[in-house]
């Protein structure tokens, strides 16, 4: 089977700071994988690049074998333009840390927006769409509201609807539990845990929760200081590595009582 | 308090036209406003000098500067003749304050939070359906009172057309104080009532706005 | 059409007003700064209709064309019983900028003491500071230093009003760039002159508030790092 999605050799910096220095991985279709790994550790980074919000300063992005942040035109390799990522975009959903839901839209037209202006789908199919989409997410008598009158666990709820309306081939998760209360917490997982085991897409999951990541990766990934430290099956790397770092990121992890 | 009326009614034969170009020069102040505003959060440079270079010049010199040299230079130097004074004076004021309004929107539009276009992003909007559907609704609520504020700035820049030779309430003002000496103080005192109650609903609205804006964006 | 040698003919006399210009705005900027306090003053006695009363009449000058009002004083006041009497044009173009400016001088402060967090003013009363020293120690010391690119905004705009004063007769420079142009019948030299003074005087005046609007900021509120790395 091919990979969906595969890094090259991806490096990104910030002004002087390295923040990526070689990212080599192969995202298969379907495939579940968690990304832990200490702060600053460029986690996020690696999915904000998929989701084209930032642009890597070297290597290769590759979805379904085609070049993200590269086009050729006329033979020559130049900067992908809005037009080149707009094709790939499609491909790929996101859900954010602070659920970023359009304050000035209901619920129902947060999840509509993308399918009436991208899919030029028409009002009543796109409701339709959404609505099975804010069902499906446990939100469906909400449709009405306003993201301020909601709770933390529910706006994040009715983000991953948003993006799960496109039927994207990957979604993206940038630690979506840990700007919510702790007991928020509960509800957000048990919606991911039902995408893992029904959907058929590929998760990238930055994530904060062991105990989770163990549960529903099929792989995690510990990154530190730029690099894919260790790579694996859950189990393997979360509960057998020997890793030093690892060790000690997961030491502190659990003395911090935050798994 | 008779000649008070006498005065007022005197005055509003200059009604039209202090009101004619409050309403165009606000038109077109907002069009300035919006154009040079968008031009200026763009990604091409060269787009972004040029406005750039318009919001710096008009806003670093003044109105009634802009105003005679509209006058007097833009006949003699272009060979255009703009019609009527009507126009130069709804033109100076337009480029004026859609200078000052441009950089409104321009801070409005920056001001919403960067995770909205990100969101945006990820959903696959294009740029202009991002700037329609996500941004400029939420900014738009963050320019009201600013512009409510420089509609009187617009509506007290209009008496300056007088000094071009238009015929507004300022010009029948000096009218009236020349022919009745010792009525000035009246006549230029319901001239100043004038411009004030057409100034009242803009007051209004500049308080109205910002209490929406301090509301926030949630509906 | 446009000639240099008219330019460079009409430019030294055009200059000969930047004097009067200058004196003018710095004149008419320290009495908007002085009357922004009294209002400040008529707008919190203990009656509400006189703080009412007192709003309105600023509001009223706020929303009125300075020109009118320019008029008003330099025309119309020697007839107004009483309390009339002649100003040369310079000192009527004054009262009447300082005055038209105090009103929003006088919100600028207002704002900036509101700014002031309520806990000083309890904090003040436990420590038993007297009303002046709460004033002069702490209240003020924290309120002034924010309004400080406001204001300063505030003395930019008022010095683009002041060719207002052209008008009746005070010899500024535009005031001279038309005088030239009646007598040469070439306008649009001398009136570039006045646009290019004013640009080279604002401009960077504009760019000096502006860093320190930056600088004020960074001081006052929690500095965001600029770089945004990932966790």
């Amino acid at each position: 089977m091919e990979p969906v999605v595969q890094y090259k050799e991806v490096q990104k910096s910030f002004g002087d700071t390295h923040v990526l220095k070689g990212i080599n991985l192969d995202i298969m279709p379907s495939e579940k994988i968690a990304i832990i790994g200490p702060s600053g550790s460029g986690k996020t980074t690696i999915i904000r690049l998929l989701m084209t919000l930032a642009e890597p300063t070297g290597g290769d992005i590759l979805v379904d074998g085609k070049n993200l942040w590269k086009m050729e035109v006329n033979g020559k390799t130049k900067t992908a333009n809005e037009k080149h990522l707009g094709a790939v975009r499609d491909d790929i959903g996101m859900v954010f840390q602070h659920f970023n839901l359009f304050p000035h839209k209901t619920i129902l037209e947060n999840c509509t927006l993308p399918l009436t202006s991208v899919q030029k789908m028409d009002k009543t199919e796109a409701e339709a769409l959404a609505k099975q989409m804010l069902d499906r997410v446990g939100l469906g008598d909400k449709f009405e509201a306003y993201p301020a009158n909601l709770s933390g666990g529910q706006k994040q709820r009715v983000a991953m609807a948003r993006a799960l309306v496109m039927k994207p081939k990957i979604m993206l998760f940038d630690e979506v539990t840990s700007a919510l209360d702790p007991e928020l917490v509960g509800e957000v997982l048990e919606v991911i845990r039902d995408l893992a085991a029904h959907e058929d897409m590929a998760m990238v999951l930055v994530t904060h929760e062991m105990e989770f990541a163990l549960e529903i990766a099929d792989r995690v990934l510990f990154l530190d200081e730029g690099v894919i430290a260790e790579s694996g099956p859950a189990d393997d790397v979360i509960n057998k590595s020997e890793n030093p770092r690892l060790q000690e990121f997961l030491k502190r992890f659990r003395s911090n009582g935050q798994s | 308090m008779d000649s008070a009326l006498n005065i007022l009614s005197y005055l509003s034969q200059g009604l039209w036209t202090t009101v004619s170009i409050f309403l165009a020069a606000t038109f077109f102040s907002f069009v300035m406003a919006f154009f040079a505003g968008l031009c200026r959060v763009v990604k091409n440079p060269l787009v972004r000098g040029v406005t750039t270079a318009y919001v710096e010049i008009f806003r670093g010199t003044s109105l009634i500067v802009q105003l005679f040299w509209l006058y007097y230079a833009v006949p003699m130097l272009f060979g255009i003749n703009l019609g009527s004074n009507w126009w130069v004076g709804v033109i100076a004021i337009a480029l004026n304050y859609g200078a000052y309004m441009s950089e409104v929107v321009r801070s409005s539009v920056l001001s919403v939070d960067e995770g909205q276009t990100e969101a945006a992003i990820a959903l696959n909007l294009s740029r202009v359906q991002r700037m329609r559907h996500v941004i400029l609704p939420q900014a738009l609520r963050l320019m009201l009172p600013e512009f409510g504020n420089y509609m009187i700035q617009i509506l007290k820049g209009t008496a300056l057309v007088s000094l071009i030779g238009l015929t507004d309430i300022l010009y029948y003002g000096d009218i009236y104080r020349s022919t009745n000496l010792d009525e000035g103080p009246l006549a230029y005192l319901m001239v100043l009532i004038m411009y004030f109650i057409i100034a009242l609903p803009l007051i209004w609205l500049s308080k109205k706005g910002e209490k929406i804006s301090k509301k926030g964006v949630a509906g | 059409m446009w000639s240099w040698e008219t330019f460079i003919d009409a430019f030294p006399f055009v200059i000969e007003g930047i004097n009067i210009t200058l004196g003018l705005t710095v004149t008419s900027y320290l009495l908007a700064l002085a009357a922004g306090f009294i209002w400040l003053v008529l707008e919190s006695t203990p009656s509400r209709i006189i703080n009412f009363f007192f709003h309105w009449i600023r509001e009223f000058i706020r929303s009125t064309p300075p020109l009118v009002q320019i008029f008003f004083l330099y025309f119309a006041w020697p007839e107004v019983p009483y309390v009339g009497m002649t100003f040369t044009p310079f000192i009527a173009a004054m009262l009447a900028l300082g005055i038209h400016f105090s009103t929003y001088i006088s919100e600028v402060y207002r704002s900036g003491i509101e700014s002031v967090d309520q806990g000083q003013w309890e904090a003040s009363k436990a420590l038993n500071l007297s009303t002046k020293d709460t004033w002069m120690r702490i209240v003020l010391p924290q309120a002034l230093p924010p309004t400080i690119p406001m204001l300063g905004n505030y003395l930019i705009i008022l010095f683009k009003e002041v060719p207002l004063a052209a008008t009746i007769g005070v010899v500024g420079i535009l005031s001279l760039a038309r005088t030239y142009g009646s007598n040469t019948w070439a306008y649009l030299e001398p009136i570039t002159i006045v646009a290019i003074l004013f640009l080279l005087l604002s401009y960077p005046s504009a760019l000096l508030i502006r860093w320190l609007e930056k600088k004020m900021n960074n001081r006052f509120e929690k500095k965001e790092t600029k770089v945004k790395v990932s966790k």
